[in-house]
């Protein structure tokens, strides 16, 4: 399949809009429609055997629950997107929880506002150091992040020193924030529906985002066409933070108990959410939607699997069997495209 | 329309600039111009600097010293923002597009149109995709990504993005080197457009008929210098091969005369989709068959088939007469062939283990006793050939990465003779060492051929070619154009079938 043809010069040169043209979008949305589909059959499934899952409680817990993944997931998929990974994030959201709890106790008069912009500063920090190390360091995020995963997460219990933040001894605005809602959508949710539309329209139309793919598709044709990658990178590892550290104070306001550990392992998780909603592990492809979609798959099937009486052990089996499916999916169509592609560049 | 206007002032000057990457000066003092409205050809053998001055004018690298001139002015670029920003495209051999973004998008990135808040405008990107490809007079869909584009088509888009940047000069490193005679023509057409709009164009090539073809003036170099800067009218091929070599072939090459032996290494009709295909070859025992080529052509691609490090697609290797397994190095190497592979420091070395591990590292088995590597034999073993090839080391006990090029070399080279091989393949033997250590290299090689030993070697230096080998097979584009004994084999001959003259035999 050559794409072109060549035309005599001084030729009419017609410009037709081939009909292959979408065929990359709609394998595009083919992915995204396939996490809707497995959601759409499996809330149907889990339904019919236990009417309450639709009941508005439930489904109030689902998405609370997926406000506080999809955050993190968003901000997990412009790493991804630019060929790194934060694997700190669970630890950022821990650090970020912990010192927004102890600040909202022990000034218990401050609005939530502050909290918000506090866990964000705290979270954005901690971006920074992992991006500067990634950046100035030229070390692979994958060693960098592990490494501030336990850096971060030491800090948490060294601070802590054992002790646990209580929803008694939090202001009531707080946790009021953490389960009120604004004309009957929980402002968890309005938040991260907030954080993904903004991420999305960034990444989609803005020429940041735009070179955020660039340089996750070809690293190396990125530094070529004159692309600031040094600090793109590290503004991709300071949103991916910053999305952390709030996710850390929805934590705190939603469940009002908090001690070192909050959001220990939660690191896979959001990465299994990122991958399994379509963004390519080598970076330059997939949206912060597909992420989003991730989240709220791994969130209901945790919930249905509990309505459903069915083990905990299978819900990691299920997430691990998504993995492999989506990451195969995408290693399938890069096997068949490099195959195409060398049996036709060949002169022989 | 303008046509060659030699004005005063070059549209882009290069003006004595060097370039050194360790002790090795790549580039040293070249000096030359393109004029608005002209194709400028740079030509030299593989290693003569021509992609230093490319990446110069690219920014990814800073001369040394010279300056670099555009309309007159020094320019220093610091990075290729820099040199994109001043108007100067480069379009490399192996285009630089992002996979996963569409066409249109690879254009414009870096500098997309905006609207309203700062938002890239789509229509206005596709719109100028449209544009630019319409100007080339071809036909490729903006909105498609980039991957699964042919090479030949992704050419295109990169001309379209330098176009788009309104680069008045491009430059292209071997953009026909992977094109079929089709694409070729396309590509010329819009070259010749550009050119004629007031571009400037350094096209860089190897084919001779390209360059007559397209080109206006050619300039030469050789081993880093300036030779020449000629309109293309002035200069006949067999003047520019000859500046190119230029060198007389020294007498360096202690080649011994041996009277072969049996056919040792036959191989059938190897091919592989892709790299090669067609290829059969025997070598006998005291001979030393060179393959010449471009780089590129597909010699080292068909002697790690042989070796079987890489798949093969069909094809027989036999040696002593015995089929060997495809696609196994084990078998192989138990078969008695050992392969020096081009680049040492990755493939043919564990740079932190010691010389002597290195050394004895494929005999590891046979030194053994019960299974247990004692040193004692390791060291006598390792000692005996770094002393041969005259290794210069502190101990035997030192990382190889301590070593030096040439010296690495030689731990390598001593690696495959520990092994006492009866079949001997070496990739670019001598590729960045020096002179001296060269003679050394070749003096080894030539004894081992009078010990009976069947050498293949792949190399793109020519002097080496002729000087050491007794039979060349000359590559060009994934086959064997002309086998050429000894006596036949001159500089000429061999450039010309490498280049596809068909003026050898």
């Amino acid at each position: 399949m050559n794409a072109t043809k060549l035309a005599p010069p001084g030729a009419d040169v017609q410009l037709t809009a081939s009909p292959r043209r979408s065929v990359f979008g709609a394998v595009f949305k083919a992915r995204e429609s396939g996490i809707v589909l497995a959601l759409v059959v499996l809330v149907a499934v889990t339904a019919t055997q236990n009417s309450r899952f639709l009941s508005g409680q439930s489904i109030r817990d689902i998405l609370l629950g997926t406000a506080i993944l999809a955050v993190l997931a968003v901000g997990q998929a412009v790493v991804v997107i630019t060929r790194n990974i934060d694997l700190s994030v669970g630890s950022v959201l821990g650090l970020s929880a912990f010192a927004v709890g102890s600040l909202m106790r022990d000034n218990p008069g401050l609005p939530v506002i502050v909290a918000v912009l506090a866990g964000l500063g705290l979270g954005a920090v901690c971006g920074l150091v992992n991006g500067a190390t990634v950046r100035f360091g030229q070390v692979p995020a994958l060693v960098v992040t592990l490494g501030t995963l336990y850096a971060f997460r030491g800090v948490s219990y060294f601070w802590a020193g054992g002790q646990q933040i209580n929803a008694d001894k939090l202001p009531a605005s707080f946790l009021d924030f953490g389960t009120s809602s604004l004309l009957g959508v929980p402002w968890l949710v309005l938040i991260a529906v907030l954080v993904l539309v903004v991420a999305g329209v960034v990444l989609r139309n803005y020429r940041f985002g735009r070179e955020l793919y660039a340089m996750g598709s070809s690293p190396q044709a990125a530094k070529l066409a004159g692309i600031k990658v040094g600090r793109n990178t590290s503004a991709a590892f300071l949103v991916s933070g910053a999305l952390a550290g709030l996710a850390g104070v929805l934590f705190a306001a939603r469940f009002g108990t908090v001690d070192a550990a909050a959001g220990t392992g939660l690191e896979l998780n959001v990465v299994a959410a990122v991958v399994v909603g379509g963004v390519a592990v080598f970076g330059g492809s997939g949206t912060v939607w597909g992420a989003g979609l991730g989240a709220l798959l791994l969130t209901v099937i945790g919930s249905s699997l509990a309505v459903l009486d069915i083990n905990q052990f299978w819900q990691q089996a299920i997430v691990g069997a998504l993995i492999l499916l989506a990451i195969g999916a995408d290693r399938l169509v890069a096997v068949r495209v490099a195959k195409a592609l060398k049996k036709r560049d060949s002169h022989v | 329309m303008t046509r060659q206007d030699p004005g005063p002032v070059p549209l882009l000057e290069v003006r004595g600039v060097t370039k050194a990457f360790g002790a090795v000066a790549a580039v040293s003092g070249v000096t030359f111009g393109l004029h608005t409205g002209e194709a400028h050809a740079l030509v030299g053998e593989n290693g003569a600097g021509k992609s230093t001055i490319v990446k110069m004018l690219a920014g990814v690298h800073r001369p040394d010293a010279g300056t670099l001139l555009l309309d007159g002015e020094p320019v220093s670029f610091g990075s290729p923002a820099d040199a994109k920003a001043a108007g100067i495209a480069v379009i490399y051999q192996e285009p630089t597009l992002f996979p996963d973004l569409s066409v249109a998008e690879n254009i414009v990135m870096g500098r997309h149109p905006r609207k309203g808040l700062g938002m890239i405008d789509r229509a206005a990107i596709r719109a100028e995709a449209e544009r630019l490809f319409a100007r080339l007079g071809v036909r490729i869909d903006p909105a498609r990504p980039a991957r699964g584009l042919s090479i030949a088509d992704q050419q295109i888009v990169e001309i379209a993005k330098a176009l788009g940047a309104d680069a008045r000069v491009l430059v292209m490193d071997e953009p026909t080197a992977a094109l079929s005679l089709v694409e070729v023509e396309r590509l010329f057409t819009v070259a010749r457009t550009l050119r004629q709009e007031g571009a400037a164009i350094l096209f860089i090539s190897h084919r001779f008929e390209e360059i007559t073809e397209l080109c206006q003036r050619v300039t030469i170099m050789r081993d880093g210098g300036h030779v020449s800067t000629d309109p293309v009218e002035d200069v006949t091929v067999e003047e520019m091969v000859r500046r190119m070599v230029g060198r007389d072939l020294s007498a360096l090459f202690p080649k011994q005369d041996v009277q072969p032996g049996a056919v040792i290494l036959e191989v059938e009709g190897l091919a592989r989709a892709g790299a090669f295909r067609d290829i059969s070859f025997s070598v006998r025992a005291g001979e030393i068959v060179a393959f010449a080529g471009l780089v590129g052509s597909g010699r080292s691609e068909v002697v790690q088939a042989v070796f079987g490090v890489d798949e093969r697609d069909a094809g027989v290797v036999r040696v002593g007469g015995k089929k060997l397994k495809p696609g196994s190095a084990r078998a192989a190497m138990a078969a008695g062939m050992a392969l020096v592979p081009e680049d040492r420091r990755q493939q043919g070395l564990v740079m932190d283990l010691s010389i002597e591990r290195n050394v004895t590292l494929p005999r590891a088995k046979a030194l053994s006793k019960l299974g247990l590597l004692f040193g004692t034999s390791e060291r006598r073993e390792a000692r005996n050939w770094t002393e041969r090839l005259r290794t210069k080391y502190g101990r035997l006990s030192d990382p190889v990465a301590n070593l030096s090029g040439g010296n690495q070399q030689k731990v390598v080279l001593a690696k495959w003779l520990a092994m006492a091989p009866r079949v001997l393949i070496v990739d670019e033997p001598t590729r960045g060492i020096d002179v001296g250590t060269k003679a050394e290299v070749h003096r080894l090689m030539s004894a081992l051929a009078a010990e009976g030993v069947a050498i293949v070697m792949v190399s793109s230096e020519l002097p080496e070619v002729l000087g050491m080998a007794d039979r060349v097979l000359v590559m060009r584009e994934g086959h064997i154009v002309a086998e050429l004994p000894r006596a036949d084999a001159t500089e000429d001959s061999v450039m010309f079938a490498a280049m596809g003259q068909g003026a050898a035999a």
